[in-house]
């Protein structure tokens, strides 16, 4: 292995990490939130929007991501709606994510006994006051561990934006075994750097994930 | 005569297909402790639901002092927020510590200010021997002291009228004792409550009057001497035969 070349490229790999994880976080905030709305027109059987989630969740969850980016990279123009990469990838990963989270929210909520909800009703407190203190903090304890596997299925998902010219750690790497063959050294750093990228991820969502528990479980 | 709470008028019922309550009326009085007895299924659970409008009804009218209660009607939660509601599971909230269980609702429902709550929520559980539980999970509470945690957050809302629904159905018999003593009390304080209960002794001990409900209509209904000691129907002698037992042969 080249020791020198593996410490000229590292601040590009760097500079590529960085944008992998602005991305990666960007879009699945975006999927949470996505997610939430889903799963909010769900609970609510608000009437058409309800059709449209489920046709939209069966969407995301049968094609994969690169497909998906490319329509929106390749087909958002042809609407005259004008972007960047970045947004694009943002928006692909926020429409992959979406769906998992807002079935991991679903699981959530219904593992709630519906006679929590009503006795919240009898103590006289409004739907929403209901959702916001009683429903609300239960599902997402409940919720925890599967938004918690969804956040590094998608941050590794982000792998495939290279393919619509996003400079990331995967672009970075092939691009350098394009130009030098460096082979070893260049998927080496590709696997270092997405390893830093997870691995604090992972032991911080097992943490918080054994927290949750501890604070709101067992009746 | 005391003012009328609770008026329940031609009260119809249906589950799909099933029909609970065909024309029930009911009306209770400001003190009055009403026990409801009857076998199971005869519709007691259904009757506290619908006087808390978690049940669609599908005739006629309940009312808490005039006012419908109902889906239907805008003040929905402030009324809901005079009916004490205790279950059978105790239903306490188990993201929240027992204090948080007692303050939520009258700090948000009914927008008091939280250190005046706080205070009598901790004088409440201090009545029913809980103080020292205030800061624990309803996890780390035995079933007893999680039903006096439920009375405590029903009590806590100034409620006009209580309804328990077979809160020691679910208790080990040692701490039953513990929660009836707590209604017991509630009761020689001149609450308005409405108790479902297979407890007899407790039901005798505590009630102004007995209804017996059986197959959705009020079969009979008493003073509990009367209702105990010389119950009028055959459904209700029948009844109160399985709460006895007798044993045929001689004993050496
Ligand atoms: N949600 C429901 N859907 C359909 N039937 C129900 C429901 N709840 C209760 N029932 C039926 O209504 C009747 C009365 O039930 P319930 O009020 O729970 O009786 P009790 O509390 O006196 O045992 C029973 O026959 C029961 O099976
Ligand atoms: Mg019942």
């Amino acid at each position: 292995m080249d020791q020198e070349f593996i410490a000229e490229y590292i601040p590009l790999y760097r500079e590529a990490a960085v944008l992998t994880v602005k991305i990666g976080f960007a879009g699945i905030a975006a999927a949470i939130l996505l997610g939430l709305i889903c799963e909010i027109t769900d609970y609510f059987r608000i009437p058409v929007l309800k059709r449209v989630v489920a046709v939209y969740i069966e969407l995301s969850r049968n094609t994969p991501l690169l497909i998906q980016l490319f329509f929106i990279y390749y087909g958002l123009p042809k609407l005259g709606i004008h972007t960047n990469a970045e947004v694009c990838g943002v928006a692909g990963l926020a429409f992959l994510g979406g769906s998992y989270m807002a079935e991991a929210f679903r699981s959530g909520v219904e593992a709630i006994d519906a006679i929590q909800e009503e006795s919240a009703y009898s103590l006289g407190l409004s739907r929403f006051q209901t959702i916001r203190y009683v429903l609300l903090p239960q599902a997402l304890t409940i919720s925890a561990p599967a938004l918690i596997a969804n956040v590094i299925f998608l941050l590794k998902e982000t792998s495939v934006f290279s393919a619509i010219s996003l400079m990331d750690l995967m672009f970075t790497a092939k691009d350098l075994i394009g130009l030098y063959y460096s082979t070893t050294e260049s998927l080496v750093l590709l696997v270092v750097f997405y390893l830093l990228i997870l691995l604090p991820v992972s032991i911080l969502g097992s943490v918080m994930e054994r927290r949750l528990r501890y604070a709101g479980f067992g009746v | 005569m005391p003012e009328t709470i609770l008026e329940i008028s031609h009260l119809r019922k249906l589950y799909d297909d099933l029909r609970v309550f065909e024309d029930l009326s009911l009306t209770v009085h400001e003190g009055e402790v009403i026990v409801i007895v009857g076998p199971s299924g005869c519709g007691k659970s259904t009757l506290l639901r619908c006087i808390n409008a978690l049940e669609d009804i599908q005739g006629g009218e309940i009312r808490l002092r005039g006012e419908p209660v109902s889906k239907e009607n805008r003040n929905l939660q402030s009324i809901r927020q005079k009916i004490g509601m205790v279950f059978q599971n105790y239903e306490l909230f188990p993201h929240m510590t027992v204090l948080d269980n007692i303050m939520l609702a009258p700090v948000k429902a009914q927008g008091r200010k939280k250190e005046e709550v706080r205070e009598e929520a901790l004088d409440l559980l201090k009545r029913v021997g809980l103080e020292s539980k205030a800061d624990s999970y309803p996890r780390q509470l035995s079933g007893g002291q999680k039903q006096r945690t439920a009375i405590v957050r029903a009590l806590c809302m100034h409620p006009e009228i209580l309804l328990f629904d077979e809160v020691t159905a679910a208790l080990d018999p040692e701490m039953v004792r513990e929660v009836l003593e707590v209604i017991l009390d509630l009761a020689n304080q001149g609450k308005t409550m409405l108790v479902v209960t297979h407890e007899m002794q407790f039901a005798r001990a505590i009630a102004d009057r007995v209804i017996f409900l059986d197959e959705g209509r009020i079969c009979e209904e008493g003073t509990p001497d009367g209702f105990f000691d010389e119950p009028k129907t055959e459904r209700a002698r029948k009844f109160l035969n399985t709460f006895t037992f007798e044993r045929k042969g001689a004993k050496n």
